[in-house]
Parts: structure tokens; C-alpha cells; sequence
């Protein structure tokens, strides 16, 4: 389905251009057979999609569900381009003025256990997701805002009703976390069963899982995908260290590993594997950002705020870190390479994205003595992850402290990191991210907002929540891309709400005799693995 | 009566006979404990190092200078820069001035710390030293490492909390060595002499039974100085220690050994030579102060 930014459809260039062996994947015929192993680096929380947010659960448990609509397997760099995987036929597109969307399911599909999937399955998961029932988390709830309601008419019939059309809802629908539950595992042992427990519809079937080494998925012979999937089973290793992760390719105890390695890792990978390995490489939805706390002095004003952002040469950084980091893009706050994101001549009209950094700096100098804080001091909190947050902390607080700041970095272990970040609220200025799945902009941006649960900023802006309404509620593109830029404009610069360092840019190395599996614009996307097949 | 040039031809000749008394010990030390010497020309170095960092290099060492990243030592850069285009030799100058202060500040506090409690427990005896003992049972229970990663886990990292975790772990070991040598002074006739004059207990232990134990005290001084510097290493190379951008031979080695051992291993390889020179230095120089110390070493 090509929804209503098909025109904006852009293939991002970077990955179909850069994803080598994937053209020859397709001219290839699939083999059957084979069990893949590949590495994760995190630990998952829990099996529950619907609550969780992190690749560490998608990589391992996303091969075991299923989805209503998915983006298109051999298409994933594309944010218009979705496919049915429970439904049957196209992606259908609207009626009732865009208020109405109509789903048929395929027959014939089983849950693992035997059961069949019907409509009150779908049902019954996305009241989950969108309608909790108080004191149930759903991660994505805010994703459906537009939904009035899910309904079942008949066993293979869903329909959503919108309360206005809204180009946001498809990619929301394809979100890999929207797992499809059974209603009777739902109804049998409640809403927080399927955090350890796995009952899904998927290309794998559950096998074990030891945490801290690996989990295990064999084939689902009765998989709805006609002659899907090609694996016999896959093996996801758990590797805390990146080093090991890398080790693993290179042993070859290990095909690939799904999230990203940065430029040095590849480099090392291609020297030593030669055409053993493949490089496949692509723009990231995932963008690293400095929260201001605005409840802290003096970053409750808006001249600090400004002189912060003034302070980093994103071009000069892009240009470099780039080499050493999993961060290459200039943007604001949507994904690059989307036809509503801003070009680099609105880009530089922002504040801190100028190509004279000398004059920013000077501006940002001016602004802090203005303000009464000259020589600025105070503390970057970061996370304990190399990459790319301490890499890019370091990068951001010698900017800093090239415009005459003086920075300290505390860096905590990820769980500390976000008890700071969304209890405790102690810190001055922290490095923060905003990473999803499908390229979503009108989802996406919502980060900025003060009323968001991800935001950790501790601000009310009201203009800018009246700008987001009036962007979610705005049906022609042209439109939204105005008011993006509107939006974009009072949160990076006029306010200076956040301070964008650069986009993510995703670099997947594998072992060349895996096949099938096309880079995605984002680390959650394309893992369910029934493409997936080796050549060995 | 003496004339001037007579007072000073005899400041003179009392000056050669100092000069040559020092020159003399210098030679007798070089002779009698070479490796001690060495320890103690690497200690005296960094020393060096950490006092006139700003003197030895006029470069910025937290400044990035991303044009120069990853290049290989050579004229430009004698040891060559880092990830960040950092030069490398700047920042192992002023590494030595993170670990000796680091080094130094837990060694000082945690060895006299273990002094008090060694020489009070060992005075007191009783119920004060079954408490004491067992206490310093339990904390001695746990390697180092361990407990050191246990404490900045729960303190958080930062120097601060590095000095902290480290110094814990050192009161306990110095205070079980210190109690040995204070119980048998304990026995000696005159600390009962002491008592039978009426001295305070804390004139007894100050004046009469710690100067009696500062050989073994400052043996634990001396070995506390090479184990603090590799435990601040340990702690900021996995990421719990000193933090970025902050010149240290632990989180330097954090930052590239993994990701550049093959591409540049320079990045790894100064900081790792940095932190074993300083760990032998010290512990090379803590031994020529035991064997000078101990009076039954040094008979041998």
C-alpha cells in the first residue's frame, strides 16, 4: 500500500545503494535448511512486545509472531511500502473519508499451541495496545490516538475506526511490536502472561531459552507464508560485548548481528573475511539529542538553552565521527531521508546548524553573558553504552567546551541512566535518544513534546503541543511539511527545547552465506526471518 | 679567631662532604638494591610527570582535534593520537596525574586508617578487638576487585567514588598486619611502663607503640600505591571509574583497546605499557622498602 506520502516515497538511497549482496539475493534461488545463529548484545526485559522497546526483545522473540500488516520484507528501506502478513490480499485502503479501515484475515492460521487465529485475536490485541485497561502498560498507545475503536464483525473481519483520517495510523499498524496475542491466552492468564510466556503465530516455533547464553526458535511447518521459512531454526546468542560480537562474525560462531557495529568494526571484518562477509548499510531512525532539565537553573532559559545548541558544529562532526561512531546524519527532528524532513537550506536557517561555526559560537558566548552564566559550568549525564552515546558525549562536551563551557560527564549503567532520567530528574543536561521503527514522522516527532512519556525534559510548551494537533489533524502533506517546519523551528531553535546532535546510521557486516535478510532503516524492523536463508 | 674566607672554606668542605654523603647513599642503594632503584627512578618519573604535566606539554589534552584522529606515532605525534585526535603522549603525561593522585590519596588514607584500627585493636584487645577482627574478616572475605566494583556500583562512578571503592578494601589489610606487629609491642615492659605512669591510652598508642610499628605500615604504604594505581585502571577501564574526557591509562585503554587493537593498536598499547610501568615501579620500590625496613630481611 502507498499511503498518503507515496509521493514522498523516497527508497532511501544510502541503503539500497549500499546494501551489497541484496540484489543478488533476489536473483538467487532460497535453500531450505540450516539453522542461523546470530548475536544479540542486550538482554530482553520480557517477551511482551506491547510493553517493551528495546531490539534485545525484538531480535529474539519476533521471529515467533506475527503481525496484521508488516513493512514489505524486500522493501524495508521504503516508509511507504507495507504488506499484509495476517491479512489477506493488499493493505486496504481507506473508506469513510480515511475514517475506516477494513481487514480480512487469512484462514487457516494457528497459534502455536493449535488454536486458530481469528478476528477476536486481532481484536483483542490491539485493545491491548490501544485501549489498556488501567494499571496495563502499552508502550505504543499513544501511537493510536486517532483510533475510536477495533471491531470483529465476523471471525476473519478487523476494523478500525478513526476519529479523523490521519496518514500516521498505517505505519502504527506496522510497528514490529504489535505482536498478535491469542484472546484465550489473554483471557486464560491475563495481561502480563506473554512476558514470559510465548504463544504466537510466527515463522519459529519456541524451543528454550537460557538466559544470559541463548534462545532457540525450530521451524513452524504450519508457518501462513507459503513455503516459509527456509530455516530449520535459529539460535540468538546472547554477547554483552560488542568485542565478542565482532569475534563471533569472525570465528564464525555467528552469521550477523542485527543492530550495528560501527565503521572501524566493518573495516576490520572486510580485511580479515574478504568476501566472506557482507556489508549491508543504511540511515538510521534512531537520532541522539542533549535534554536540557528546564526545571534546573539556568537552563530554564531559553538564551542557555539556544547557546547550547550553538555551540556544536554538527557539520564538522558528521564529517568526522562518522568514522568512529554509528552516527553520520545532519537532521532535525525527522528522519532524514523522508520527504517531510528538512532540507539542509531550512536546515541551516536553525539555530546551531549554521555552516560558520565561529559565529555561532560567538552568538552562543553573547547569549550566555546576556543570561548571566558566562563560562557555563555544569555536568552532561550520559549512559554507559559506547555506542554511540559516549562516543558522541565526548564529541558534544569538547564543543562545549570549545565555546568556553565547562563540561564534567557522569555516566551511569543503563538502569540508573533512566532512574535519573524518569524519577530522580537530578541531572543538568542529559544525552537522550529517540529511536523507532517504522519511519513514522508525524509518530516520531512527538518525542519533542513536553506531554510525552519519553520526554525528560520537565517543560510545558503549549505552542508547540497546538502546532503537533494541528500536524496530526492536517491531511494534505504540503501542509504538514509547513508545519513541521513551524514545529521543528520552535523546538530545536526559537526554544531550543532539545538539542539534536546527529542521526544514527546503521552498518550491518554478515557472514556472506546468509541470504534474504535486507537492511532496514531502523534495528527493530525486518527480524521475523522467514526470508532468511543460507548458502552454505 | 677565624677569618671569613676560613668560615668559608670549612661551609664548603662541609657542603662536598654532605654532597658526596648523598652521591654516596645514591651509589650504596644503586649497588646494594638495584631493582629498588629502578622502581624508584620510575616512581620519581612519574612524579615528575604529574607535577610538571604543564610544563612537559603545551597541548590541551582533553582538546579533540578530530582532522589528526587514529594517526600513527611519528613526528607530528611521538606516540600518535587517538579516536578523537588526542595526542597520546599528553595524555599519558597527565594520566600520571590522575593516577598518582588517585594512587596516592587511597594508599595515604586507607593505609593510616588501618594503622589506628590495627594499633587500637591490637591496645585494647577484648571484645573491641573480636569486633574489630571479625569486621575486618568479612571485608577481607572479598577480593578487591570485587568489592571495589561493589561499591562503585552502588556510589556510582566518578574520582570521588573511584577513591572511596579503593580505599575500603585497603583499611582492612593494613590494619590485620598492623594489629600482628602491635600485639607483640603490646607485651613489651615499657608500654606497661607507660600505663604504670599514668599515660593516656592515646599517648600509648601514639608515642610509644606507633612509631614501633611504621615499618610494616609503610610497607603496606608502598604496595597500596601500585594496587590503587591497577585498581583505578581496572574500574575506568570497565567504564566505572574516572569518565571521559578526563586524561587516565584505565579509560584510555577503555576507549580504544577493543575497537582499534588491530586498526591502531598504539591507541591501546601506551596506556597498557603506562599502567605496567607504574605498577612495577611501585611494587619494585615497596620491596626495597620492606627489605630495608625489616630488620631480618635485611640481616639475611
Amino acid at each position: 500500500m502507498k499511503n498518503t506520502y507515496s509521493k514522498f516515497a523516497v527508497s532511501l538511497a544510502v541503503g539500497a545503494g549500499l546494501a551489497l549482496g541484496a540484489s543478488a539475493a533476489n536473483a538467487e534461488t532460497p535453500k531450505s535448511g540450516g539453522v542461523l545463529e546470530f548475536v544479540v548484545p542486550g538482554k530482553a526485559p520480557s517477551y511482551d512486545g506491547h510493553i517493551e522497546t528495546t531490539y534485545a526483545m525484538v531480535h529474539r522473540v519476533r521471529p515467533f509472531y506475527s503481525l496484521l500488516i508488516r513493512v514489505n520484507p524486500d522493501n524495508p528501506s521504503d516508509p511507504s511500502d507495507f504488506v499484509c502478513d495476517l491479512c489477506d490480499g493488499s493493505v486496504p485502503e481507506p473508506t469513510e473519508g480515511g475514517t475506516k479501515y477494513t481487514f480480512k484475515l487469512l484462514p487457516g492460521v494457528k497459534f502455536h499451541d493449535g488454536t486458530d487465529l481469528t478476528s477476536e485475536d486481532v481484536k483483542a490485541t490491539y485493545d491491548k495496545i490501544i485501549f489498556p485497561p488501567e494499571g496495563v502498560a502499552s508502550a505504543r498507545k499513544s501511537f493510536f490516538k486517532a483510533v475510536e475503536s477495533v471491531t470483529a464483525p465476523d471471525e476473519s473481519t478487523v476494523i478500525f475506526k478513526l476519529k479523523f483520517p490521519t496518514g500516521s495510523f498505517i505505519p502504527a499498524l506496522a510497528t514490529p511490536f504489535n505482536f498478535v496475542y491469542s484472546k484465550d491466552d489473554l483471557d486464560a492468564h491475563g495481561y502480563t502472561w506473554h512476558k514470559s510466556n510465548i504463544n504466537g503465530s510466527g515463522a519459529y516455533k519456541f524451543v528454550q531459552h537460557q538466559k544470559g547464553a541463548f534462545l532457540e526458535g525450530v521451524k513452524n511447518p504450519d508457518y501462513h507464508h507459503a513455503g516459509k521459512p527456509y530455516l530449520d531454526g535459529f539460535k540468538a546468542i546472547t554477547s554483552a560485548k560488542m568485542a565478542l560480537s565482532i569475534q563471533a562474525i569472525r570465528g564464525n560462531r555467528a552469521a550477523a548481528e542485527f543492530r550495528g557495529f560501527p565503521p572501524k568494526a566493518r573495516d576490520d571484518l572486510v580485511k580479515a573475511l574478504g568476501k566472506k562477509i557482507t556489508v549491508q548499510e543504511s540511515d538510521w531512525n534512531c537520532v541522539l539529542l542533549a535534554t536540557p532539565n528546564h526545571k534546573i537553573k539556568p537552563f530554564d532559559d531559553t538564551r542557555v538553552r539556544q547557546a547550547l545548541t550553538l555551540g556544536l558544529d554538527r557539520w564538522s562532526g558528521s564529517k568526522y565521527l562518522s568514522r568512529i561512531a554509528i552516527v553520520k546524519t545532519v537532521g532535525g527532528v525527522v528522519f532524514p531521508s523522508h520527504g517531510l524532513a528538512a532540507t539542509k537550506e531550512e536546515l541551516v536557517k536553525l539555530k546551531g546548524y549554521g555552516t560558520d561555526i565561529k559565529a555561532a559560537r560567538a552568538e552562543a558566548n553573547a547569549l550566555l553573558k546576556e543570561a548571566g552564566v558566562p563560562g557555563l559550568e555544569f555536568t552532561l549525564h550520559n549512559r554507559g553504552v559506547d555506542q554511540p552515546y559516549k562516543v558522541v558525549g565526548t564529541w558534544m562536551i569538547d564543543q562545549w567546551k570549545k565555546t568556553g563551557m565547562e563540561v564534567k560527564q557522569q555516566v551511569n549503567p543503563t538502569p540508573v541512566f533512566y532512574d535519573v532520567l524518569r524519577k530522580k530528574k537530578t541531572f543538568d543536561v542529559s544525552l537522550d535518544f529517540n529511536c523507532q521503527s517504522v519511519i513514522n514522522p508525524i509518530a516520531d516527532i512527538t518525542k519533542f513534546l513536553g506531554s510525552a512519556g519519553n520526554n525528560y525534559g520537565s517543560y510545558e510548551d503549549k505552542v508547540l503541543e497546538d502546532s503537533y494537533n494541528k500536524i496530526l489533524q492536517s491531511g494534505d502533506v504540503a501542509e504538514q511539511r509547513r508545519l513541521i517546519r513551524e514545529y521543528e523551528t520552535r523546538a530545536l531553535s526559537d526554544e531550543a527545547r532539545m538539542m539534536i546532535s546527529l542521526w544514527w546510521y546503521k552498518i550491518n557486516p554478515h557472514r556472506s552465506y546468509m541470504k534474504g535478510w535486507k537492511i532496514a532503516p531502523s534495528h527493530y524492523l525486518n527480524q521475523h526471518l522467514d526470508n532468511v536463508w543460507l548458502d552454505l | 679567631m677565624t677569618t671569613v674566607s676560613e668560615v668559608q672554606v670549612e661551609a664548603e668542605i662541609e657542603d662536598l662532604s654532605k654532597r658526596s654523603s648523598v652521591l654516596d647513599a645514591v651509589i650504596t642503594m644503586l649497588r646494594k638494591q638495584p631493582l629498588a632503584s629502578f622502581g624508584a627512578a620510575i616512581v620519581l618519573a612519574m612524579i615528575f610527570m604529574a607535577v610538571f604535566a604543564d610544563i612537559l606539554t603545551s597541548i590541551d589534552p582533553e582538546e579533540n582535534n578530530l582532522e589528526f584522529m587514529l594517526e600513527a606515532p611519528g613526528e607530528a605525534f611521538f606516540l600518535g593520537t587517538d579516536q578523537f585526535g588526542r595526542d597520546l603522549l599528553t595524555r599519558i603525561i597527565y594520566g600520571a596525574r590522575t593516577a598518582l593522585f588517585v594512587g596516592f590519596t587511597c594508599a595515604i588514607i586507607g593505609s593510616t586508617l588501618g594503622l589506628v584500627l590495627g594499633v587500637a585493636s591490637a591496645y585494647f584487645g577484648g571484645l573491641f578487638d573480636l569486633i574489630i577482627q571479625r569486621v575486618v574478616d568479612v571485608i577481607m572475605a572479598f577480593p578487591l576487585i570485587i568489592l571495589a566494583l561493589a561499591v562503585v556500583a552502588t556510589l556510582g562512578p566518578g574520582v570521588e567514588n573511584v577513591i572511596i571503592a579503593i580505599t575500603i578494601p585497603f583499611v582492612p589489610q593494613c590494619a590485620r598486619v598492623v594489629r600482628s606487629n602491635a600485639l607483640a609491642i603490646r607485651e613489651i615492659p615499657y608500654v606497661d611502663a607507660a600505663r604504670a605512669l599514668g599515660f593516656s591510652h592515646m599517648r600509648i598508642i601514639l608515642r610509644h607503640m606507633v612509631p614501633n610499628v611504621m615499618a610494616p605500615f609503610l610497607i603496606m604504604l608502598t604496595s597500596f600505591l601500585g594496587q590503587a594505581i591497577l585498581l583505578e585502571a581496572s574500574l575506568s577501564y570497565l567504564g566505572m571509574g574516572v569518565q571521559e574526557p578526563t586524561a587516565a591509562w584505565g579509560l584510555m585503554l577503555q576507549g580504544g583497546a577493543e575497537e582499534y587493537a588491530e586498526s591502531a593498536p598504539w591507541v591501546a598499547i601506551w596506556p597498557g605499557v603506562a599502567i605496567s610501568l607504574a605498577v612495577f615501579g611501585f611494587n619494585l620500590f615497596g620491596d626495597g622498602v620492606r627489605d630495608t625496613l625489616d630488620p631480618k630481611l635485611r640481616s639475611q
